[in-house]
């Protein structure tokens, strides 16, 4: 995983390395880097509630790694399909099929992140991230692991905490540590972000971002905030009335420089999409 | 929905920016002592009254009266064989009556099929004041032990079975779907979720039913026992002792008070990660 990050770097004579988003404006994508998480592939999914059909046949690959964002007007069906993928629900019809790198199709290990952090709020920050290993942190190795997933979210010393005297990022960053923890292939976001101020978020993009480079898994993320998917994914689906209504590339490389021009015309694209301009 | 669990676990203490009256003279002068200033001042006005002959001692005995009963009463023994023969029928009637209410009340608050079985029976039992049942448990038990257990078992049953039950069917949904989605089973996900959810109002029952555990032991040891606290002051009446009937009552809200002292210890220390018994931050 390393080897991944050092490909993204150029360096100075001196061997500084450059960080990629310096630069004036985002950098062009110049490969794929081999990721470890699971491929996807969803055929003809479609789901129903009563007489309403939300999802309304959807075809989609995703590669292995992929940072794959969803956007949509509220009930166009993105946190029903999130919800198909990690087996809340069962679909009315259709198939999800995920394929490790190794080319078996067993049983994946995926998490997801929930708009809300849904800590245990009589369980310390540190016994909250063992949750993720459906174990207990009072076994060494368990608290091991479990304080090593607190400090790549910089929360380390907070271990010993309750969860109602954290901030709402720093709520947000154990739940992230919780859904990590356990290295999942693959990990749904449902709209993460979207009760945290402003200036948190940005914060927690960029966390969100490096934790997907170092760990390789391939990442769904729901949101309505279009310029965060822009600024995240390598592409963006937008979902209207259960339809797949433009399928986007987003060809820069990681990490991106927030308000690059590129970026913003893609995003005016996408808002296009989105209000059927 | 404001619940039952809220209501008693609302934050008392007080928040920046909140009303806070003013510290006077005598909150200065008194510091922690300020509650105890009222009751005080009445048992010294009680005490004047009765010196000076206001009130008469076949009413109301003085304070000083009582402090003597209760010194021949402890010198005799018999004072401390009735404490121990209450605190024993309520001990044993918490046990049993809170066990069953707990036990049932989890099973109810889980299962459906045993709720649809038992809950409305159970609703309709609790309609009948426990304590309209005096004259048949005398017939059944006469007034010996079973019959003070079986009405405080009673009593104690329905405030922690009512409570249990709301706490388990109020635990977080979007806790238990996360407890789902990170793969707990049905035992860790009641051990890790629902069982520590559902324990304020667990307690908030258990408070309840302390109260409703001296209240039926008073009755049941008034009307028919022969021994106990409340026999101790039935049959002083009968000698006109009114300074042992007062030191009864004196006794009882003593106890009562030890219970709930211990009661609220055991919710603090158990709840600690409540923002309800949280210092707050810097002190």
């Amino acid at each position: 995983m390393a080897a991944v990050i050092q490909s993204q770097r150029k360096f100075t004579a001196s061997g500084r390395p450059i960080e990629p988003h310096f630069n004036p404006h985002v950098r062009k994508r110049e490969s794929i880097a081999p990721r470890t998480g699971v491929a996807l592939r969803i055929s003809g999914l479609e789901k129903q509630f009563g007489a309403t059909q939300v999802l309304k046949g959807i075809d989609l690959d995703v590669p292995a790694g992929q940072f794959l964002a969803i956007v949509g007007k509220s009930g166009c069906g993105k946190s029903t399909l999130l919800r198909l993928l990690v087996g809340l629900d069962q679909p009315t019809a259709g198939s999800i099929e995920f394929t490790h790198p190794d080319g078996s199709t067993t049983a994946t290990n995926s998490r997801i992140v929930f708009q809300e952090p849904r800590l245990l709020p009589w369980a310390n920050v540190v016994e909250n991230v063992a949750v993720g290993l459906g174990r207990t942190a009072k076994d060494p190795a368990i608290r091991q692991k479990a304080l090593a997933a607190l400090t790549e979210v910089q929360l380390d010393e907070k271990a010993g905490e309750w969860p109602s005297r954290l901030s709402g990022g720093q709520r947000q960053r154990v739940a992230l540590a919780r859904a990590l923890v356990s290295h999942p292939d693959f990990l749904a976001f449902d709209e993460p972000l979207g009760a945290l101020d402003a200036l948190t978020r940005i914060t927690m993009q960029g966390l969100v971002e490096r934790m997907w480079r170092e760990e390789g898994f391939t990442a769904l993320f729901v949101t309505h905030d279009v310029s965060e998917a822009v600024a995240l994914a390598d592409r963006v689906i937008v979902l209207d009335e259960g339809h797949i209504a433009l399928d986007l590339d987003i060809p820069f490389d990681h990490p991106r420089e927030k308000g690059a021009p590129e970026l913003a015309a893609l995003e005016r694209r996408l808002l296009d999409v989105i209000f059927g301009r | 929905m404001t619940s039952i669990a809220d209501i008693s676990h609302a934050p008392t203490r007080t928040k920046p920016g909140s009303f806070t009256p003013s510290v006077g003279g005598i909150e200065r002068a008194f510091g922690p002592f300020v509650p105890y200033l009222l009751p005080i001042g009445i048992v010294v006005l009680w005490q004047l009254a009765s010196s000076i002959g206001w009130i008469s001692t076949r009413v109301m005995p003085a304070p000083v009266d009582v402090v003597k009963a209760f010194w021949s009463q402890a010198a005799s023994g018999a004072l401390l064989a009735n404490i121990e023969v209450s605190g024993a029928r309520a001990v044993a009637g918490l046990l049993v009556g809170g066990s069953i209410g707990f036990l049932l009340g989890l099973a109810n608050g889980v299962s459906q099929l045993s709720h649809k079985l038992t809950d409305s029976s159970l609703q309709m039992l609790r309609t009948i004041p426990h304590l309209a049942l005096i004259p048949l448990v005398i017939l059944w038990f006469g007034i010996g032990e079973q019959a003070k257990l079986f009405l405080t078992s009673l009593g104690v049953f329905f405030p922690i079975y009512l409570n249990t039950l709301y706490g388990v069917r109020n635990v977080d949904p979007q806790l238990i779907e996360m407890g789902r989605i990170y793969g707990m089973g049905r035992w860790t996900l009641f051990r890790w979720v629902i069982f520590p959810g559902a324990l304020p109002s667990i307690f908030v029952g258990r408070r309840f039913a302390l109260g409703i555990m001296w209240l039926t032991l008073i009755v049941a040891e008034t009307i028919a026992s022969s021994s106990g606290i409340g026999y101790m002051a039935m049959s002083a009446r009968e000698f006109m002792m009114t300074d042992v009937v007062v030191l009864a009552l004196v006794i009882y809200a003593a106890l009562g008070k030890l219970a709930d002292v211990i009661a609220h210890t055991l919710e603090s220390r158990t709840l600690q990660w409540h923002p309800a018994y949280q210092k707050p931050a810097g002190e």
